[in-house]
């Protein structure tokens, strides 16, 4: 029933702006879910196959902002192959024919080309906002296209994806009338940039509040930047390699001095630790610092550099850190919400690597932490035990501990009681990610105390299908499920192949589940896909279902099979 | 020379769970003798009595011996009993994961694909942080440039990579268009850096160098002191021999000759290229 006009809900429906919340509103009733789709302007859309594009923007027709996600989260890991699939043109080629405006684009591990670039940036007048994170496929000629053709671009963000680097010119590209950026990323770039070019477009960009350099950025250029956006909120910077007595150098500490607006440092992509004396005087404003591409900078340098970081909130670093510079961190960041602490050396001993105690410390001196990736040598039960009555609050919790098996090395016990007391305390935790040696009982903890869990990744753990059943019956909230390694079979998968509709995907590799109990989820449940993944030519040769299948990965959707999945991928 | 080549194994696969060698590195827990742990992989199969809630370690590793059993029946034909895990690799076709590393060395497992999980362009930090301390401070520029992926040359129909051996800075180039199996680049690999080995050991001999140069072998085997390794188009560093050669060839970048002693699971490698490598 309408007491309002239309307007009048739509100009309350414009305060929500969550996903989840207008996804709610749009299901109250038909004249509601009519209101709410013609006002709508953000879609995220978490995997680019569950829907089509034609749907999207039939639903849709004031879209303006659009975000996509494409491969599985263990493509990260080399897991998936390239070509599996993820490509963002059919999308642009869709929104391009439609009346959208489309003004943000933001893309998670898709395959985007050159060729979607250029006809994204010929295709929408208004077009304003670009984000890639984790994406491939495109070279700087894409980029180019963006810089000519998007006259009111403000934001080109890439965030760590594969580029094609041809060198140079796409920066000359943005025109001179091109005054709107407000944030330019492009620190994962591997080629050189036109430094002329650079410098004369952060001059005409008064707005700029983020920039992000590659590490072929030297550090006069850095200083001219500097001089010419004091302004800047956000800075990654390239290369800091210098010589602490030159005329370079102490340019560089005035201009630093200027910009009282940092709040963001990254980047030090090569870094000259005895230089790091001229950032001090804005660290005591900084809320993010990531220095974990950094692994020039450890020890006294590194700590001295902590201590004037009162204020951060985040801080991601390699290992080198050590639990000793942990300790540091936690005297000194008493605001931190969130932590990553990364490898530095993933695959050789690494001396100076994290172990439970710089955990623990960090735990004791940062109450507000909620967020946490930690990769480590080692961990006990007791260390976790400590951090989850230390820290309730917890968001995310990743371990990693780099040998992926290890038991606590104080007992031998597996981290089963570890891992409990993490999911008991932390009654908010959404993410979870697990490794040392782990049981089935660490499974029948989460059933019974993650209730609001959404994300788990599993890697070489448990014993049996029991364990894979204890999560699937317990964490209601469940949307990503990713495991590897583990002794999970079709007993598990066909138990309530029902759930697999309220999740967004299942990802199961070197698992036990066969060929056989794929095609049985795939012939009950008609609304997902079942992907099976292998390269290796035995699906050519040999379809007995009592095969174990390499990687499985499901999905709910609502267009069924996609068309575009490359050879070694069957769509049961 | 089964049961030695078992012996070898299981020493240093301490705490290989998932197929069942359970011991921990004290000696707690089940058994320690060779022949208890043959006894558990050789049991019979389908044994479904695992306890809901593991009282102690050892009866859920228990479980495990015999949950590991049931998932490798070919272990059965196979009467290697170390083997086990060879088997299963050489009869999966999906990558199982090489157990961690021995307990002898603090390191982490050797080159399990996708682990540990960071994306590639974390993977190679360290080795750019070697060559920055390395490289003459008057040339910071250089590790940006040896940053850059090295990508292989075709120069006509050839296919160039780079191969650096461990204790020489200066590498080499090697053709693989003109290999077409793995034992025709150890071959070559093994006369390239022959020579130099030589003259590293012992520059100021006098004798005939004929005698003073030790053939580079096991390179693929992990039986030798050098271990070849390559870097694939995604940044990963792999052992060679893993995958068929035209994959191998496809997908590598450059080429490393590592000294065996490095690496993380050398005497794995050996068992597992025993049975793998026939290209």
């Amino acid at each position: 029933m309408n007491y309002f006009p239309d307007e009048v809900l739509e100009h309350v429906f414009d305060f929500i702006t969550s996903h989840k919340d207008r996804n709610s509103v749009s299901l109250v009733c038909k004249s509601w879910y009519k209101i709410e789709r013609y006002s709508r302007q953000r879609v995220f859309i978490g995997n680019c196959y569950s829907i089509s594009p034609e749907r999207l923007i039939a639903r849709f027709p004031g879209l303006k902002s659009l975000t996509l996600k494409g491969k599985p989260h263990f493509a990260d890991f080399n897991l998936v192959p390239h070509d599996w699939g993820g490509f963002v043109y059919p999308w642009i080629e869709a929104l391009a024919k439609s009346r959208i405006g489309l003004e943000e684009l933001r893309l998670k591990r898709m395959v985007v080309s050159d060729e979607s670039l250029e006809l994204l940036s010929k295709s929408f007048v208004n077009f304003k906002s670009l984000v890639l994170v984790s994406c491939e496929g495109f070279t700087t000629d894409g980029l180019a296209a963006i810089a000519a053709n998007c006259r009111f671009l403000r934001e080109l963000d890439l965030q760590e994806n594969e580029v094609d680097d041809h060198r140079g010119h796409w920066l000359s590209c943005f025109p001179e009338s091109c005054t709107s950026l407000i944030s330019l990323n492009f620190a994962c770039l591997r080629g050189e940039v036109n430094l002329g070019a650079l410098e004369r477009l952060v001059s005409r960009s008064p707005n700029l509040k983020s920039l992000r350099l590659n590490r072929a950025v030297p550090l006069d250029t850095l200083q001219k930047l500097l001089m010419r956006a004091p302004q800047l909120v956000d800075l990654g910077i390239g290369s800091y390699v210098h010589d602490p007595f030159s005329e370079a150098y102490n340019k560089l500490k005035i201009a630093i001095q200027r910009c009282k607006s940092i709040r963001s440092l990254s980047g030090f992509l090569e870094v000259a630790p005895h230089c790091m004396s001229a950032i001090y005087p804005i660290c005591g404003n900084l809320t993010f610092l990531n220095l974990s591409y950094a692994p020039g900078l450890h020890g006294n340098k590194l700590m001295k550099l902590i201590q004037h970081c009162r204020k951060l909130q985040r801080l991601w670093i390699l290992d080198c850190i050590g639990d000793k510079g942990l300790g540091v961190v936690a005297l000194t960041c008493k605001e931190l919400q969130e932590l990553r602490v990364f490898p530095s050396d993933p695959f050789e001993a690494g001396n100076a690597a994290v172990t439970e105690e710089g955990l623990v410390l960090v735990s004791a001196g940062c109450p507000k932490l909620n967020s946490l990736l930690y990769f480590c040598q080692q961990m006990t039960n007791a260390a976790l035990i400590t951090v989850a009555k230390n820290c309730p609050n917890f968001i995310r919790f990743r371990l990693c501990i780099l040998d992926p098996i290890k038991p606590d090395p104080v007992t031998n016990q597996p981290l089963d009681e570890g891992f409990g007391a993490i999911v008991q305390s932390c009654k908010g935790l959404k993410r979870l990610s697990l490794s040392g040696l782990l049981t089935d009982q660490v499974f029948l903890y989460i059933g019974m105390y993650a209730e609001q869990l959404e994300m788990l990744s599993i890697a070489f753990a448990a014993d049996s299908d029991k364990g894979m059943l204890y999560v699937l019956n317990g964490c209601k909230k469940l949307r990503k499920l990713e495991i590897r390694d583990c002794p999970f079979g079709d007993a598990a998968l066909l138990e309530d192949v029902g759930k697999y509709e309220t999740m967004r995907s299942l990802w199961m590799s070197s698992c036990e589940v066969t060929l056989g109990g794929c095609k049985a989820v795939a012939e009950k449940m008609p609304s997902l896909n079942v992907e099976i993944i292998d390269e290796s030519e035995q699906m050519e040769f040999n379809l007995d279902d009592k095969q174990k299948v390499d990687k499985m990965y499901l999905y709910r959707t609502l267009v069924g099979h996609r068309k575009d999945a490359p050879e070694y991928v069957w769509i049961l | 020379m089964e049961s030695g080549c078992s012996k070898k194994l299981l020493d240093l696969i301490p705490q290989e769970k998932k197929w069942g060698f359970i011991e921990n590195q004290n000696g707690i827990s089940h058994g320690s003798s060779e022949e208890k742990k043959l006894e558990l992989k050789l049991g019979p199969p389908g044994e479904e009595d695992e306890p809901l809630v593991s009282f102690g370690y050892f009866s859920s590793m228990k479980s495990n011996a015999k949950q590991a059993h049931n998932k490798f029946p070919p272990a059965q034909e196979d009467h290697r009993g170390g083997a086990v895990l060879t088997a299963s690799w050489a009869k999966n076709h999906h990558h199982q994961p090489k157990p961690p590393n021995c307990s002898q060395k603090r390191t982490a497992p050797g080159p399990v694909v996708g682990w540990p999980p960071i994306r590639s362009f974390r993977k190679n930090l360290a080795t750019t942080s070697k060559l920055a301390s390395e490289s003459p401070p008057s040339l910071p520029h250089k590790v940006a440039i040896e940053r850059k992926p090295a990508a292989p040359e075709t120069r006509g129909k050839g296919l160039f990579v780079k191969i650096n051996m461990d204790g020489f800075p200066i590498g080499r180039k090697v053709d693989l268009k003109s290999y077409d199996s793995y034992e025709k680049l150890s071959t070559a690999v093994d006369e390239l850096f022959r020579g130099l080995l030589a003259a590293q050991r012992d520059p100021s001999a006098d004798g005939p160098k004929q005698e003073e140069e030790k053939v580079i072998t096991g390179v693929l085997d992990g039986n030798g002191e050098y271990t070849l390794v390559y870097e694939d188009n995604e940044g990963d560093r792999m052992l060679v021999g893993d995958v068929p050669w035209h994959m191998f060839v496809s997908a590598v970048k450059r080429l490393r000759v590592l000294k065996s002693s490095e690496l993380s699971v050398i005497n794995l490698g050996s068992s597992k290229k025993g049975k793998m490598v026939q290209n």
